[in-house]
């Protein structure tokens, strides 16, 4: 009897022990921290054919191939962020880890749950991290856009889709930056370039998901620029486009950026593979990008 | 003799899962937050939380690098020559692969072992290209590929306590080894 009750205790800790272990067990690992609620995106997506374009930065003849994606055709707004926080608590203001995002993220919203008061819920929503953006794109089954992405797009003005050779078109793009609390006013309302995409400029910079591939710490504008004791192959890195101030800053900014720095004109769009659905619907209107420069 | 042998094992079972239960809560910051999987040189598949108790020292290379890499890892060695003996076991000495695809475990552990980094506290990691970029955010490191076999990136040495929080780090080569290491002993000595 005595020896059925120990058989009896040591079972039922060994039974309580293996719960309390699978209470601790990590939850199925995606590739990326949590696996967000899925949501649906509003935004509409406009087929970019891809191409090949020349980056800011790199060596002189690089050209980079980048293949046909989808964009959003607007930055994520204030309201569909709201919409992401209450599916997924873990990216709310006062759930989120500091690993993931600074003190600072979503630091105007009234409330876990709230946006700020007086704040358009069209306008773009800022103030958050790399990896808070990254996960709203998982949830609405997208994808952060790649810079080369993001870049190939922004070559375009309203009329081609390559308007580096024109003389206005970087200074009109830094003019457009210089204003003072664009962020703060809705999506869609000024005029969409070549492809059919808003707001690459007007209201807030972007986060891109490979950010982290720009090497460059100071002024690199001029091409002898080489920081070796900082960056391996650090000469890979001097810009091609001297004259495109405009791509200078948009670089820099990214070269300051940490994945958890939150900002308050800095927040993001989403982008996707362009899949053979999407080749074969997508309007005929534009051409195969040519890569002249 | 039975009723004794239960009894020990009831109590050991109980002890072991109430150790495991007393964990405290990670801090918001620690990098053991991460839910991506790894694979060591041994062939092994865990989550970064596998490393926790330990003082970690973390830089990020590939193995094909023939620029800085081979500066960083002499680095390495040479923090890991002035941890103090005792402490090494409470060590581990990890470098991340940013060339998930060349560095695969075999890989890995032939780096290791040429470079003469086979004890058990040197970790060599690799992981899929999406967990290694979020790996590479946390270490806020820049790294780009350039071609097929190169990669530009930036040279950075980190400390983390044995709860994942970042508590040191250097950047460029040619680093204090000294220091590294002497936040190293003082980790180890206060945990």
């Amino acid at each position: 009897m005595k020896i059925h009750f120990i058989h009896i205790i040591a079972f039922s800790v060994v039974v309580w022990c293996a719960s309390c272990n699978r209470q601790e067990a990590p939850p199925d690992a995606g590739s990326h921290t949590l696996q967000p609620e899925q949501l649906s995106s509003q935004a509409e997506m406009v087929l970019i054919p891809g191409g090949a374009y020349k980056p800011f930065y790199g060596s002189d003849t690089a050209m980079v191939k980048v293949k046909p994606f989808l964009i959003d055709e607007r930055p994520v707004t204030n309201g569909e962020f709201l919409e992401f926080v209450k599916a997924n608590p873990q990216w709310q203001r006062s759930q989120v880890k500091r690993l993931y995002a600074d003190t600072n993220y979503l630091h105007n919203w009234v409330g876990d749950t709230i946006l700020p008061k007086g704040i358009n819920k069209d306008a773009p929503v800022t103030q958050l991290s790399w990896y808070a953006a990254k996960a709203y794109a998982m949830a609405v089954g997208k994808r952060l856009p790649l810079l080369d992405e993001w870049e190939l797009v922004a070559m375009a003005d309203e009329t081609v889709a390559n308007a580096r050779q024109k003389k206005s078109y970087s200074d009109r793009i830094v003019n457009l930056y210089l204003v003072k609390n664009r962020q703060y006013n809705a999506v869609k309302q000024s005029p969409p370039n070549y492809w059919g995409v808003y707001n690459l400029f007007d209201l807030v910079w972007e986060w891109t998901d490979d950010f982290n591939s720009v090497l460059v710490t100071g002024d690199a504008r001029s091409g002898d620029y080489s920081d070796n004791n900082l960056f391996c192959a650090g000469s890979a890195t001097s810009a091609t486009d001297v004259l495109n101030y405009a791509a200078f800053m948009r670089f820099s900014m990214r070269a300051g950026l940490k994945a958890h720095y939150t900002v308050g004109n800095l927040g993001f769009r989403c982008a996707k593979d362009a899949d053979e659905q999407s080749l074969l619907t997508a309007p005929k209107k534009r051409d195969l990008l040519r890569a002249e420069d | 003799m039975k009723q004794l042998f239960f009894i020990l094992a009831a109590g050991f079972l109980f002890f072991s899962c109430k150790e495991n239960t007393a964990k405290k809560e990670l801090p918001s910051d620690s990098i053991f937050h991460l839910t991506t999987q790894w694979q060591d040189q041994r062939s092994q598949s865990y989550r970064l939380d596998a490393l926790r108790g330990k003082t970690l020292v973390v830089v990020m290379i590939y193995t094909s690098c023939k620029a800085t890499c081979p500066l960083l890892v002499a680095d390495m060695k040479k923090i890991e020559k002035q941890i103090k003996p005792d402490y090494l076991n409470k060590t581990s000495l990890v470098l991340v692969t940013i060339d998930p695809e060349t560095d695969t475990p075999e890989h890995l552990a032939e780096f290791a072992k040429t470079g003469g980094m086979d004890a058990s506290h040197w970790v060599f990691l690799r992981s899929n290209e999406a967990a290694t970029q979020e790996f590479a955010n946390v270490l806020s490191m820049k790294y780009k590929k350039i071609s097929p076999i190169d990669f530009s990136h930036s040279n950075i040495i980190s400390v983390f306590n044995p709860d994942g929080e970042l508590i040191l780090q250097e950047e460029g080569t040619g680093i204090n080894a000294e220091k590294v290491a002497g936040t190293v002993n003082e980790t180890v000595k206060d945990s």
